[in-house]
Parts: C-alpha cells; structure tokens; sequence
C-alpha cells in the first residue's frame, strides 16, 4: 500500500531531499577554499558591535569538514539503500513489516519445537514437569502478568487464577479454551429495571449468600427478586454457572469486590469484561504449556 | 529620564530576575518527580500526582526558565550591537506580563489535569492563543528593533535570536492547531500517525530552536564578552547557521522510529539527524575556539567556566544525539531513562548553565554593579552544578542502558528474562542518584538566587547610555 494520495508527494519528498543534499554540500564546499598559510595572521572581519565584539575569519577546520562530508555520503547511500526517497524502495528492498516478519519466522524455527514437544503429553503431566512448569512461568511472566498480576493472584476484574475458583471451569479443557478463544464475560445492567431499593434488597441478599453481614430484611425481600431473574443465570442455589461463565455469589470469591457499594454497582451497571483469545498469537504448544502452568497453579500445591 | 538615549534595561530586569525565580520553581518541581519516582507514596492526591506535574515541571524549566532568559538576552543583545533602544517600550511590557500570565495560567491548568496531551505542548487552547499574540509582539519588538538598527550588519547572535522567533511561531501555531470543545478541552486537527509526527516535527524542533538555536544566540553574544576575545570565525557562523536550521526541521521522526510512522519518514529523520552532528558543532567549535588567548581566565572567572563548560555539554549531548537517532541505537535506548539523561545533559549543561553565565554577565550591568555581590559564591554555584549535571546524567545512562538490556534479555526458550517490574525495580538506586544530582542543582540556584539578592539590594536600576556610532561600525 502506498504511503502518498498521489504520484505527486512521493516525487515532491525525493526532490526536497535531494536538493537538500547537494544544497548542504553546496554551502560547505562554497566556503572551504580559503586557507591561512602557516604564520599568517588572520584578518578581522572589521565589524564591530558593542564597543568590542568582533569576529575573526578563520577557515573552517578541516577536520570538521570532512566530519560534515562523511555524514553527508553516509546519508546519501542509507537513502539510496533504503527506503526514504518517496516512493524509491531502497536497493535493499527493506521494510520494516518485513523485518518483523522474518525475526518471528526465525524465532518460530528456533523456539516453537520446545514447545510442541510437550503437545503430545497430557495437560496433567506437563504440570507434573518441573522444566514445563519454569516455561510455563516464564511464559505467563510475559504475556499474561499485566493483567493477572506477577503473583497470578489477579485485581480488580482480573481473576485470582491461584485460589481453585473457576468462572468457567477448571479442568485442563476448559483452560486452554479459555486462553486460546478468550472470553467474555457479561452482566446485564438492573439499576433501571429494578430501581435503587429492589437492587439495595438484592445486594444485600447476595451478601448473606456468602455470610456477610448483612440487613435481614432487605435480604428477604432480595431472596425473591433473586429466585424471579438472577437465577437463571446465578441458579437458585446462587452458586453461579460455569457454562456461561456465572460467577458462584456463595463463596465469597469476589471478581469486582463485595462491598454493599461494590455489589450495588455491579448489579446497578451490570458488568462487561473481556479476556483477549491467544491461540493465534502464541500457537497451540504455548497455549498448552501455558494451561499446564494455570492448571498446576491450584493444584501443585506450589502455588505462587 | 530621555529614554531615547538609552537602552531599556527595564524588560531585561524583568526577565532576568523571573529567570532566576523561575529556574528555582522550574527545577524544584523537577527534583520532587524524581523523588516520587523513588518513592511513589510522595504522589498526593490528583494534583500532585507525577503525571501532572511532569508537565508543569518540563513547562517550567523549558519555557519559564529557558523562556524568560531567552526574552531577557535577546532584548539585552539586540539592543546593545544595534545600538539603537528597542522598538517599543510598551510591546516589550507587554510580552513580559503576557509571557508570566502564560507561567501562571500554565502552574494552575496542569495540576488541574487540563492538558492537550502533546508533549511540551500540553497548554490548552485559550493559553495556546495568548501564547501566540505575546510570540507576535515579541516578533514586532525584536524584528522592529533590528529593522531601525543604527549599525550595518547584523551581529550573528541576532541570527540565530530571529531564526528561533520565526520557527517557534510556526512550530507552535501548526501544532497546537485544535477545535474547542468546551473552555478548557479541545481536540487535535490531526489523527494518527500524522498526528504523531506533527507532534514531534513541533517536538524536535522546539529542542532544535528554542532550546539550541536560541541559546547559540546567547552564546554568540556572552561568551566573546566574557573571554574578551573576538569570534573565532564568522565564515563558520555562516555555515553552521543556515546547514543547521535547514536540517533541524527534518530530524523529528527519529522519535518515532519502529513505529506506525512509514518507514520512508523514519530513515529520513534518521540520515538527517546524522548530517545534523556537524553543524551542531560548528557553534561549539565557534564558541570554544573563541577562548584561544583566553584560556588563563578560566582559572579565576566562574562566570566563563559556566559558559565553556556548557559548550561542552552543548558538544557531548549533540553527539549522542545523532548516536540514539541511529535505529539500532534506538532501539536498545528508546524509551528507557537514557533519553531522559540525554535530554538532561543537553536541557542541565547546555541550557541551564550557558543561561546561568550569562545571567551572571548581565545582572550586575543591569543593577549598576562591576561584579556579582560574591565570585565565590559564584565558584561554588558552579561546582555544585557541575557535580550534579554529572551524577544525573552518569546514573541515567546507567539505568537507560539497563532497563535497555534487561527488556530485550530472552531465556532460551524465547520467553522474556525479566518482568517489566523486575526492570522498574533495577533502577532504584540509580533514579536515588539521579535524585542527588537534581538536589544538588537546585541548590546552585538557590545560592544565585541568594547572590542576585545581594546584587539587586546593593545596586540600583540603570539604563546604559546608547553611544555615538563609531566610525568603524558603518
């Protein structure tokens, strides 16, 4: 794809450029021919400003010069090598897009089969495997650490990933389709439907669901807006359904927080979150060493 | 008194004496985000949060500090080797009190989170108008005053003086072009990658004219006065002149290299930064060799040891310069502390210290005094400074050039060897240094702040008396 809306631009840099060049040229060799014989004195230019400030003419030093020539050659053979003149390529045929695609295809060659070697053993066995596990740390220490935390223990809306309290599901099956699709994770907003009060009553039945202290009454009168909407999704019992990704509301494991306030919020504004899918990105033997490093994370009982 | 016959020191006071304020505001906000970055539980509430006043700091230091010797030399030097007063007494008020209104309005928006988000040019839209009715006054003033000069040729300081003048008005104007939205939020004209580069075509070049071509002018004018010695060579002022205000205005998209910018604009920022090494030196070259005779007095004038020393710094950080804007240099240094140290060494060496020289040449003359209240504070000062400059920049490229190596460190298989936060943490010690070196800065400027005082009180405001042409300056 060309970088220019027309010919025009293109043609317009390079001849910029170019006179630019010679131009600069042009000026240093115009004012390098007069020399000082050795022992002449150097003349003052015979202005004078401000009682005494005058200006000899030296020559310009030649080391200098030469300085100004060398960097003058230099840029015109990376223009003539690279890309910069408009739309000339460069001899090298250099792009940037290219360059990035070659180091990861070499990268890939060198790197991918230490991955895929563990593709053929079971998720449970890599977890097993220290070596793995060192990978699979390192992994996670590069891609999934900015939201996770170093720690794997998660934030606010990143789940604790250390703690066996699954969203969707901890089985290795359901981890790494977790990591290679993503996912999103989705509350519908009540605060409109429900009004201030029934959302109050509903949070605060919520909370007793996890033994929270709590105001009996509202919760009363929550448990029935509880039974006629959140259950579908939350179920009766309230302890959540891994299928569509619905949080158990009776273990007090918390994704966004569970505050009165942070509760009320959530159910008032619902909530939208997404997990980014990986599959393409990192390839089926990361993902899979990865999974085992998630996996092994609430069940090696190395939790760290 | 017949204000025709003298020079108006007045607006030159003015300047000087904010400069000394605000270079002491400017840098003490300076060392208080370098102190929260080593210890993040200095950020207190929203307004003194490091992400706000990051901006106020740069702002400061850059167009208050920088800002106001600017205005305060360029009025003192075009005056004096026009020999004529300047155009108008009342413009020339008025870029002073327009230019602190500017300060102000920026040290009360910036905490507040109003902000552009460009870089260097975060004021929003109302401050960015008034901004350019004082750069047009203050363009009228010294254009108007070249204009009316009683002596033929234009002495090289001047050059470089207006050159600054025409480009920040165009810098500013075409960057800062934005549809408002409400009083204080207002959007950029541009999206994307011409956004960017926009941005740091306006980014550079501030660095390039503000920061470099108009303290060359200051250069040109203080330190042939201080040595006692004429320029070294006026065919090299030609040269260096035109090669580098032509090449400077294509050296900007080396701050985006590796990014969405085309490549074509990238190598170009990047040959041209390299062909800028030369004439940057050109003025060093210039300033230096002027010395030749004069180098004895180095021993007993502070005030020539600030201004040779930042000539130095002026050579050492114009060299990196074009070293980092080498795509393979930058891509271990972009985006690491390094860039921080080298913008450090030439904004504390270079800006900061040809400024404090020549304010120590100026304030004195201004105030009816032969020398400062005290040289040895001066000599002090000096040290102070330099020590600091040193350990700043020194502990930076420490820090730049780590952070460099431990964020592109693979293991063996391929995974990254350090944690972004194992990097953050790497740095402490060197950022407690950098720290120390900003902490002994500010204390230089504390002490001229405390010898301008004694200067001032001792002294008395005076306008020097406009001489007789001499025959030989036809």
């Amino acid at each position: 794809m060309s970088d220019f809306v027309s010919n025009f631009w293109g043609v317009y840099i390079a001849v910029v450029v170019i006179v630019g060049f010679v131009g600069l040229a042009y000026l240093l060799f115009s004012q390098s021919k007069t020399t000082v014989k050795k022992g002449e004195q150097v003349e003052i230019t015979g202005h004078v400003w401000d009682d005494d400030l005058a200006e000899y003419n030296n020559p310009l030093p030649r080391w200098w010069m030469l300085m100004f020539y060398i960097t003058l050659v230099f840029g015109a053979v990376y223009l003539t090598l690279y890309p910069g003149l408009g739309t000339w390529k460069g001899l090298r045929g250099w792009t940037s897009v290219g360059q990035y695609k070659e180091e990861k295809a070499q990268a890939e060659a060198k790197y991918q089969p230490l991955y895929d070697k563990f593709l053929k053993q079971d998720v449970k066995a890599v977890a097993a495997d220290p070596e793995a596990q060192a990978m699979g740390k390192r992994l996670f220490q590069t891609y999934c650490v900015q939201c996770h935390g170093s720690d794997a223990r998660g934030a606010k809306g990143f789940p604790n990933l250390t703690d066996n309290d699954w969203l969707y599901g901890g089985t290795p099956e359901i981890i790494k389709t977790t990591i290679s699709g993503g996912r999103q994770g989705q509350m519908p907003a009540f605060g409109a439907a429900f009004g201030e009060e029934k959302v109050k009553d509903a949070a605060n039945y919520v909370m007793s669901l996890s033994g929270k202290k709590h105001d009996a009454d509202r919760a009363a009168r929550g448990k029935e807006t509880f039974a006629a909407i959140c259950s579908a999704c939350h179920g009766a019992d309230g302890k959540g359904n891994q299928a569509v990704g619905a949080p158990n509301l009776t273990d007090n494991v918390w994704l966004y927080g569970g505050t009165e306030k942070t509760i009320i919020e959530t159910i008032t504004n619902g909530r939208n979150n997404q997990m980014p899918a990986w599959k393409d990105f990192l390839g089926d033997g990361k993902v899979h060493l990865l999974t085992s490093y998630v996996y092994g994370l609430s069940h090696n009982g190395t939790a760290q | 008194m017949d204000t025709q016959s003298t020079y108006n020191y007045k607006v030159v006071r003015q300047f000087s004496i904010m400069t000394v304020v605000w270079g002491i505001v400017g840098m003490l906000v300076g060392v208080i985000i370098a102190a929260q970055l080593v210890w993040p539980e200095l950020n207190f509430g929203p307004w003194f949060h490091y992400g706000r006043l990051r901006p106020l700091h740069t702002n400061a230091v850059i167009f208050a500090f920088g800002g106001s010797a600017l205005f305060a030399t360029s009025y003192y030097v075009v005056q004096r080797t026009c020999h004529v007063r300047l155009l108008s007494d009342k413009l020339a008020a008025f870029t002073f009190w327009g230019w602190q209104l500017v300060i102000v309005l920026a040290a009360v928006t910036l905490p507040l989170g109003l902000t552009t988000g460009k870089e260097y040019a975060e004021l929003e839209w109302p401050i960015d108008i008034l901004i350019t009715v004082v750069w047009v006054a203050y363009a009228i003033v010294f254009f108007g005053t070249l204009a009316i000069r009683k002596v033929k040729h234009i002495y090289v300081a001047n050059w470089f003086y207006g050159a600054f003048i025409l480009a920040v008005a165009l810098l500013h104007i075409v960057n800062s072009l934005e549809v408002p939205v409400t009083m204080w939020k207002s959007y950029s004209v541009y999206a994307g990658a011409v956004d960017a580069m926009v941005q740091w075509w306006y980014g550079h070049n501030a660095v390039g004219f503000f920061l470099t071509a108009a303290f060359l002018g200051m250069m040109y004018y203080f330190v042939p006065k201080q040595a006692g010695r004429p320029v070294y060579s006026y065919r090299l002022s030609v040269v260096h002149f035109w090669a580098l205000i032509f090449t400077y205005m294509w050296a900007g998209p080396h701050h985006l290299h590796y990014t969405a910018l085309p490549d074509w604009t990238q190598s170009l920022g990047m040959a041209f930064s390299l062909v800028l090494l030369a004439p940057s030196w050109g003025g060093m070259i210039n300033g230096i060799m002027t010395l030749s005779g004069a180098w004895h007095k180095l021993r007993t004038d502070p005030v020539l040891k600030f201004l040779v020393v930042s000539l130095s710094f002026y050579g050492m950080s114009t060299f990196e310069g074009p070293m980092m804007s080498i795509k393979t240099v930058n891509a271990l240094s972009h985006y690491t502390d390094w860039t921080i140290g080298h913008v450090h060494s030439g904004a504390l060496g270079w800006v900061a210290f040809i400024s404090i020289g020549s304010m120590y040449y100026l304030i004195p003359r201004l105030f009816g005094r032969d020398a400062m209240h005290s040289v040895k504070l001066i000599e002090t000062h000096f040290w102070l400074a330099t020590v600091g400059v040193v350990l700043y920049i020194a502990s930076l490229w420490i820090a730049g050039v780590m952070e460099g190596l431990m964020w592109r460190a693979l293991n063996p298989d391929g995974t990254l060897t350090y944690s972004f936060a194992e990097a953050v943490k790497a740095t402490y010690p060197y950022l407690f240094v950098r720290f120390l070196g900003g902490v002994l800065f500010l204390t230089g400027m504390l002490l001229m702040a405390y010898n301008t005082y004694r200067t001032v009180v001792a002294g008395r405001a005076v306008d020097a008396k406009i001489p007789a042409v001499a025959v030989h300056a036809h």
